[in-house]
């Protein structure tokens, strides 16, 4: 037994009372007033306690960006890691242990732009793990460039004029590349969200969120958001040709589950007892 | 040609041994062939080394596998070849600097293949051919590498039962079809006769407890008796077989391993897998590594434990894939940005791979730090008879936080600089691990206090470990000392010898330990020696410039360096023999040779 297994078999677990407070670390979160992150973090606590986690079996992963700093704000076991490779990391927590439950926060620059090739392999593989993306077309902690998911237009000092380059749609990657659920959410909506997110934590597989989170510092026009969004006016579809249609076609602001797939999650664990050690030198016998 | 006295020369296979290379275009079954030849030589009792060389293609180019087979424990390949068996001459004139021949060395081709090249002409070897593709033609069923292997076999003096054996327990096919193959061996072995002759191996008689293995597959067992359970990793030449070797073999004691999408996801995997109380490791080349420094940095400072296993090639960039170069050296001590205090260890043989990745996992774990492995593609790639290495007690663990422990702070700055590491399932001791500088409640701080605090701590916790004997191989004595690392130390080794039978005394000190630097233990091991040799494979003398960074040394230390992707041998790190009793296999390249001096 190594030290790990050690220590987790001597864990006491006294049962607590689960509710959203349960799960934040008391730690100020250092964003903007008005930021929609705010939200997020109070749907995420919402939908552990909804799901009656315990906080020491629940593990918040991050890369980098305003948004990947939630981990030290809940009172989870948190991994804050480098830019662009936070569904690596949770990828290596959840076949590690499987018990634990996993959730990947970040924003848009850090999952879409220096994360790409991640989120493509971490939908393809289906790992049972739930990734949020609160999106806000820009990059905050840095002051303002362009995601991408800004539109083109859209002018700063980085990119004067706009970048001239259409925007990714994350929803259609995701279907494309094989996540189990695909859900749109709203910032503004905090119980809408929460639902969401416990909706995609309990499906099987990998479970992307599309979070809209207003950058209200350097997209201020993203206040409007909450005029703009609406609950989608279909049901979840197990079609991912189906589900793709609806989300290429819509107005970008469409709330809800999208997408809830019934493929095979990738196995995790051990498939069969452990032989001895020294079973494994046998084939070097000349 | 000089005549020789020395012991290891062509005329004297039973101390130098059989140095047999056998050549041909990738797919022509060369490796199989000489894969087959060391296990009937294992078979037989002898002990030996199979270095796997190929062009840049791997598969499709040109490709030798060189063998040196011998009654003691080979480490290095030696100055030359008695025999150089072609399958084809398809670019095989490439390797002429690899396979040193001269006028006692037997060449043989195949005679519907044209002329041996004219670099190995020249060498004044006696050169022979065999109709062998004709010869397996003449056998429905049969290969040609298998008429070479006979061939190779015969003139080597193994018995045929070895080499039956050697084929019948690699064999996945149908019976009929080993019969032909077995013909084919004796159709070779019949043509031995005639074909001019090569010195035979001693009478050899079987020895226990012997194995064949490779240096990537000896890492992949140290890891997993180091307690390894977790791998994410990237193929890259030449470490696929590590991870190849592992897959199996992980899933057969409880773990994984997961192919990832690239070497970016590999290293954070394994953070993730070891900040959730995994021991874990990924292994890849200089390129990969390139790619991991960041992830290897956040190690550092989130202080997670992990072992990178890289197995060298030549550099920079794509370089030359699949041939051996100690030339990450310098990237490994130094290549992460910021203060960031790494374990850096090097394997000293094949055998050693073992123990070396095994007591990496062990340190890592026990200091909560990345530690790299600086294997490379001699070690990895070749294989060799090697005793049963002895088992050792290196068994990673980790200082764990227990339940709910009263004022629990992940970085506290203890006096050991290892603080308890708390292990996601366990209550009350809930944290974030952190790429931003902390305090020690682990709360991201870019305070100037708690940055020192914490760069002490990492600091500390490597330089005050006992790191025990495992820190170098040190051997004989003098006041001549030869300081190297990693594969360089088998032919440093055999060359201390060749000189000890000269007359001259040098002190070998292979460090297994390159990071942390310890300059005590450095000074302990140098005491009254009066000069120093540095010996290295790499072009700009990294460890040469390591050491005199980090170490005070007596006198004026020489730097021996040379790149890949020759293969060390022992010809180049050898006494040039003043009294004219130069060695066999001299070439005339005297600037390979650096003189052990004694000024």
């Amino acid at each position: 037994m190594n030290s790990t297994a050690t220590a987790l078999a001597a864990a006491e677990r006294p049962a607590a009372a689960c509710t959203p407070a349960t799960f934040k670390s008391g730690t100020k979160p250092i964003w903007c007033p008005g930021c929609g992150d705010y939200s997020v973090l109070s749907s995420i606590t919402k939908a552990f306690a909804m799901l009656a986690l315990k906080p020491e079996e629940t593990v918040v992963v991050s890369g980098i960006g305003c948004s990947s700093r939630i981990p030290a704000y809940t009172s989870c076991y948190g991994f804050h890691g480098v830019h662009g490779r936070a569904l690596a990391a949770a990828t290596g927590v959840k076949l590690a242990r499987p018990e634990l439950t996993v959730l990947v926060a970040g924003g848009d620059g850090d999952g879409y732009s220096i994360g790409g090739n991640h989120f493509l392999h971490a939908c393809r593989r289906n790992v049972d793990m739930t990734y949020i993306v609160m999106d806000n077309h820009v990059y905050g902690m840095t002051k303002g460039q362009p995601s991408p998911t800004t539109e083109p237009d859209w002018d700063s000092k980085l990119a004067p004029g706009g970048t001239g380059v259409r925007a990714f749609h994350p929803l259609v990657i995701a279907l494309a590349s094989g996540a189990n659920f695909v859900a749109r959410a709203f910032a503004g909506d905090p119980n809408g969200t929460a639902e969401i997110l416990a909706q995609a934590i309990r499906h099987p597989g990998f479970s992307f969120v599309e979070i809209l989170s207003p950058c209200v510092t350097f997209r201020p026009e993203q206040r409007e958001w909450k005029e703009a969004v609406h609950p989608a006016s279909v049901t979840v579809t197990n079609d991912p040709a189906r589900a793709a249609r609806r989300v290429m076609t819509d107005d970008g602001f469409n709330i809800g589950a999208l997408y809830a797939g019934d493929r095979t999650p990738f196995p995790l664990g051990p498939r069969r007892p452990p032989i001895p050690l020294t079973d494994l030198e046998a084939e070097f016998a000349p | 040609m000089a005549t020789t006295t020395s012991k290891s020369n062509a005329s004297d296979p039973a101390h130098g041994g059989l140095s047999i290379a056998l050549a041909g275009s990738g797919g022509s079954g060369v490796m199989t062939a000489g894969t087959l030849l060391l296990s009937a030589a294992a078979k037989a009792g002898a002990y030996g080394l199979m270095v796997r060389t190929s062009g840049p293609q791997i598969r499709g180019g040109e490709a030798a596998a060189l063998l040196r087979i011998a009654r003691e424990p080979v480490a290095s390949l030696d100055d030359g070849f008695h025999l150089l068996l072609a399958f084809d001459w398809q670019n095989v004139h490439r390797f002429a600097d690899e396979i040193p021949l001269t006028g006692t060395s037997l060449i043989v081709g195949d005679e519907g293949e044209g002329e041996a090249p004219a670099a190995f002409v020249a060498t004044g070897a006696r050169v022979a051919a065999l109709p062998m593709k004709k010869m397996a033609k003449a056998i429905p069923g049969s290969w040609t590498n298998m008429v070479a292997l006979g061939l190779a076999g015969t003139l080597a003096g193994l018995p045929r039962e070895a080499i039956e054996a050697a084929l019948r327990d690699s064999w996945k096919r149908d019976e009929a079809s080993l019969a032909a193959n077995l013909a084919a061996i004796d159709a070779g072995a019949k043509a031995a006769a005639g074909i001019g002759s090569i010195p035979k191996l001693p009478k050899l008689s079987p020895g226990d407890g012997r194995w064949l293995i490779s240096g990537n597959e000896a890492a992949g067992l140290g890891a997993i008796r180091g307690g390894v359970r977790f791998v994410a990793a990237y193929p890259i030449t030449p470490a696929t077989e590590l991870l190849e070797w592992m897959a199996p073999a992980l899933a057969k004691v409880g773990g994984s391993l997961l192919q990832a999408e690239d070497e970016l996801a590999s290293i954070n995997m394994i953070v993730g897998s070891s900040f959730a109380g995994v021991p874990s490791l990924t292994a890849t080349a200089g390129p990969g590594l390139a790619l991991m420094t960041e992830g290897i940095g956040l190690a550092v400072s989130a202080e997670v434990p992990l072992v990178v296993v890289d197995v060298m090639r030549g550099g920079p960039s794509t370089g030359i894939p699949a041939k051996s170069e100690q030339s990450d050296l310098s990237y490994a001590v130094s290549g992460l940005h910021g203060d960031a205090p790494r374990l850096v260890v090097a394997p000293t043989s094949i055998a050693d791979c073992l123990a070396t990745t095994q007591w990496a996992v062990h340190l890592a774990e026990a200091l909560q730090a990345p530690a790299i492995v600086l294997s490379d593609q001699f070690m990895g790639q070749s294989r060799a008879i090697i005793d049963r290495p002895a088992d050792l007690a290196f068994v990673g663990k980790r200082l764990v936080a227990e339940a709910n422990a009263p004022d629990f702070k992940r970085y506290r700055d203890t006096p050991s600089g290892v603080s308890p590491m708390a292990v996601p399932g366990v209550p009350g001791t809930a944290y974030t691990a952190d790429g931003l500088e902390k305090n020690e409640a682990g709360t991201p701080s870019s305070g100037a206090r708690d940055h020192i605090v914490q760069l002490d701590k990492r600091a500390r916790k490597l330089a005050l470990h006992d790191y025990g004997d495992m820190w170098a191989d040190i051997e004989g004595g003098g006041e001549l000392a030869v300081l190297t690392f990693g594969s360089s130390t088998g032919p440093v080794r055999e060359a201390i010898a060749r000189a000890a039978a000269n007359g001259v005394r040098a002190k070998l000190v292979a460090m297994r330990l390159i990071a942390p630097a310890l300059p005590e233990k450095l000074d302990e091991a140098l005491a009254g020696v009066k000069h120093v040799l540095v010996v290295e494979q790499n072009h700009g003398a990294q460890f040469y410039r390591y050491l005199r960074a980090w170490f005070d040394l007596p006198g004026r230390p020489e730097s021996f360096h040379r790149p890949g992707p020759a293969a060390a041998q022992a010809r180049r790190a050898r006494r040039r023999d003043r009294r004219g009793g130069g060695p066999d296999f001299r070439r005339p390249r005297a600037p390979d040779r650096f003189r052990l001096k004694t000024r």
